[in-house]
């Protein structure tokens, strides 16, 4: 350049230079628009693996526990219980196969009143779940020292 | 001095000193541009959508329960990928809402949560209409957030679940501010965006998402609308369902059985 | 332990919101805005000599490029300190997504300091050659002297011409960069209001009058900082010659520093002025248009505005960091020492403004339903609660100070022979 006017333009140009240097060594080759085009879909490609190999813990399938539970299983599967998942109470238990101590069992009254604790609200399935007011009913007791949460209806009871 | 020919020499060399690095970037490539909305030619065979019957949710909030314990969001903290709404209107026409740590707990009390730690009791008597509104991400077909990342680290995968790169993150909170559902929040651990994907790691490998799998009641269904058997897709193409906050324009993929004018 | 969440330390809720709310953006982002609105109101300041030959702001010009360099260093720490994750920060330039306003930060924010610093370049280039030069020819340079002539022989970019017709070619060059910067100033402040108005999700944050509201109030605010920093600066040169007992730097007596000094303060509060009034136009007009339009967000924004921020709306902002000062400027009689008062309260009318902006606007939830309290952590009790508290505030506010007291001992400020 023979004027010097043109001098910043130079160290900016350098500058630019430089970043777009960075920019092939620091960015991951799998980077760009992908299937959703560059206003949605403007990512690192491998993320979706990383996510899709996240750990699973939860099995919420009956049919798994059914095997070494089958008593527990034929019984709660003729209860009212039957919707509920084994591992809502029981935890997660995807490595309870191999690792049996794991599972830790909610058998907190407030594990039952989530939906036994009277909420009378019409236009809601709440209304239709038979309650009891906590502060009366046996405070401070376990419900399963009565009722037995495989086979909730009275004949039931232990 | 400078005459007209040098100048025009040292406009054209600056422009192509300019031009050549641009090129390098990469991008913007029109064509993909074009294929963005409204003229998307959507090949992907899977598309997932939700679907929620709030007439069926009693609160028990063990879908809560079961999402922070599958997604490793620490149990303790007050943020939640999903979460259920309690609404209760009242005779004489209040409207009462509250989702006590995201009803993780359920509701095991009949007072409202008004925050700052005050309550209101209402009589059951007084109760006109109640229930509860499950919420999770809606994985918008528009998703503001990932529109607003300034460096790519959120986006759509082609099934159209909206996911974040924990690795690319800057944790500015650009997209925690542009979602209207407040669905996103601050990882307590790895500080970077957080938010709802539907179980990526389940529905990839055929299973239900954590909540829907926790739901005793069926209030909560996943299912994937390109395919016409999936009973989802059933009952969006027969059954009348509402979404939330359509308003923004974002398309909310998150349908609603039973929905309530009163449902923020 | 209970882990905290990013934002729970210092936000309060109330009524219904949704559980993952909480005022995410806070002090820094306050700060942000303000910030890049100092930089951009000092180099619009300095372009209305420049580009439109504004002779009485001539002595104020240069000071206030030197200056606008001097906080467009400092622009972006706010955002860094804010970052979750600010070593990543860097991803903006490598993978920028244009399609959000803060990935256009890099390309805007680079653009207008190069033109600032080429600008500075032209108008010191002459200095720089006469300082180095005679320390390149002497041969026993002493350790400061190689440092010195390092530094200086760098910043001649390797051009030693100072010839008459060379200086009036980097005459012609600041010209045609202060034209050039005066829409990337306004471009680099209004994008930051595009960054809050283009939020669709907020309510009180989406209007398209944002970014003209913050390129008005940002010129307000750079012209009242640089009216309040060129006074203490001359004052602090009067102190020295008093006591030197000597003449500094083209100046012959105090008395002639005060006659400078008060015309080129009295130009540029009328200028102030100006956009004052520009700026609480469009405000005011904002606030009624939603008032008359009023539409699902109103009742909730309503019951902010003119229920739990009221005091700092219309009191701290509009009363005291508008009214008042506007009063101190037009009424007749005017002195230094009310332009002064005036001018520190329009920066902090300025500042209430961003925050009002930034905090307000998430004072209230989602569902319309709720509030959100904003507590600015003053005593720090963990790395978090200092950087987006009171101390990372204070940090910020004083570092272009700093900075500009490193960059006059390379630019001459207040050399007041040069021409330009």
């Amino acid at each position: 350049m023979k004027s010097h006017v043109f001098r910043p333009l130079l160290v900016v140009i350098g500058l630019v230079v430089i970043v777009l240097i960075a920019r092939f060594f620091y960015v991951p080759s799998d980077f760009g628009s992908h299937e959703k085009g560059y206003m949605y879909g403007w990512h690192r490609k491998g993320n979706e693996d990383e996510w899709k190999a996240f750990k699973v813990k939860y099995q919420f399938n009956n049919e798994y526990c059914k095997d070494c539970h089958s008593d527990k299983y034929e019984t709660l599967a003729r209860s009212p219980h039957a919707v509920i998942n084994c591992e809502n109470c029981h935890g997660p238990a995807m490595e309870h196969p191999s690792d049996p101590a794991k599972l830790k069992i909610d058998k907190s009254r407030e594990q039952c009143l989530r939906c036994h604790y009277p909420l009378p609200y019409p236009t809601s399935g709440r209304a239709n779940i038979r309650g009891v007011d906590p502060e009366k009913h046996n405070p401070g007791v376990e419900c399963s020292m009565c009722h037995n949460p495989h086979k909730p209806n009275l004949r039931g009871m232990k | 001095m400078i005459t007209r020919r040098d100048l025009l020499k040292k406009f054209v060399k600056t422009a192509t000193g300019v031009m050549i690095p641009l090129a390098a970037f990469e991008i913007i490539d029109p064509k993909k541009l074009f294929a963005d909305k409204p003229f998307k030619t959507d090949e992907a065979k899977v598309r997932w959508v939700f679907l929620v019957d709030t007439y069926k949710c009693v609160g028990c909030g063990l879908c809560v329960k079961a999402c922070k314990t599958e997604n490793e969001i620490p149990y303790d903290a007050n943020v939640t990928r999903t979460w259920v709404e309690r609404y209760v209107v009242t005779k004489n026409g209040n409207i009462y809402a509250d989702t006590p740590k995201g009803a993780r707990d359920g509701f095991t009390t009949n007072r409202i949560d008004l925050g700052m730690g005050k309550k209101q009791d209402i009589k059951k008597e007084d109760i006109k209409k109640a229930f509860f509104v499950p919420k999770l991400c809606n994985q918008c077909d528009n998703p503001s957030c990932v529109q607003v990342c300034p460096v790519g680290a959120t986006y759509q995968a082609p099934d159209g679940v909206v996911l974040v790169d924990r690795k690319w993150c800057i944790g500015c909170g650009y997209c925690i501010m542009a979602c209207p559902y407040g669905v996103r929040f601050f990882h307590p651990k790895y500080h970077v965006a957080e938010k709802c994907n539907f179980c990526y790691h389940r529905i990839n490998k055929g299973m239900k998402t954590a909540c829907v799998g926790a739901c005793p009641f069926g209030a909560r269904m996943i299912g994937n609308i390109k395919d016409p058997g999936d009973p989802v897709t059933k009952i969006l193409m027969t059954e009348r369902v509402g979404v939330l906050k359509e308003e923004y324009g974002t398309k909310p993929q998150v349908y609603y059985i039973g929905l309530d004018k009163e449902v923020r | 332990m209970l882990e905290m969440v990013h934002g729970e330390a210092w936000t309060i809720k109330e009524l219904f919101t949704y559980p993952n709310e909480y005022i995410y953006w806070s002090a820094q982002i306050v700060m942000y805005p303000f910030m890049t609105g100092l930089v951009a109101g000092a180099f619009v300041l300095s372009s209305l000599y420049h580009v439109f030959g504004i002779k009485e702001l001539k002595e104020i010009a240069r000071f206030a490029l030197v200056f606008s360099f001097a906080l467009l260093f400092v622009a972006p720490m706010p955002i860094v300190l804010h970052l979750q994750h600010p070593l990543r920060g860097i991803n903006v330039f490598m993978t920028p997504h244009f399609t959000s306003a803060i990935a256009a930060f890099g390309i805007v924010f680079s653009t207008y300091g190069a033109i600032v610093a080429s600008e500075l370049w032209f108008m010191y280039r002459k200095h720089f050659v006469e300082v180095s030069l005679p320390l390149k020819k002497k041969t026993d340079k002493s350790f400061a002297e190689w440092v010195k002539y390092l530094v200086f022989g760098a910043l001649t970019l390797g051009v030693y011409d100072t010839s008459e017709e060379s200086l009036k070619r980097d005459g012609k060059a600041i010209k045609i960069l202060a034209a050039v910067g005066i829409p990337v100033a306004c471009f680099l402040h209004g994008y930051a209001g595009f960054i809050f108005g283009s939020v669709k999700a907020n309510a009180l944050w989406m209007t398209p009058l944002m970014p003209v509201i913050f390129i008005m109030s940002a010129i307000v605010s750079g012209i009242a900082l640089c009216i309040i920093t060129y006074l203490v600066t001359v004052e602090i040169k009067k102190f020295m010659i008093s006591r030197k007992k000597a003449s500094i730097a083209g100046f012959q007596t105090k008395e002639e520093i005060s006659n400078v000094e008060f015309n080129v303060i009295k130009m540029t509060s009328k200028y102030l002025i100006f956009f004052m009034v520009f700026a609480i136009s469009l405000e005011l007009l904002d606030l009624i248009f939603r008032g008359y339009t009023a539409v699902k967000s109103w009742d909730v924004l309503r019951s902010v505005i003119y229920g739990k921020d009221f005091s700092s709306i219309f009191i701290l902002q509009y009363g005291i960091g508008n009214l008042i000062p506007f009063m101190l400027f037009i009424m007749p009689g005017l002195t230094i020492r009310r332009i002064v008062i005036g001018a520190i309260l329009v920066l902090f009318g300025v500042f209430m403004m961003r925050w009002n902006v930034v905090i307000g606007g998430q004072a209230f939830s989602l569902t319309f339903a709720g509030y959100m309290h904003y507590h600015l952590p003053i005593v720090p009790n963990n790395i978090e609660t200092f950087k987006e508290g009171m101390g990372g505030v204070l940090a910020i506010l004083a570092m272009p100070f700093v900075l500009f007291w490193m960059f006059i001992k390379i630019f001459p400020v207040f050399d007041y022979k040069e021409s330009h």
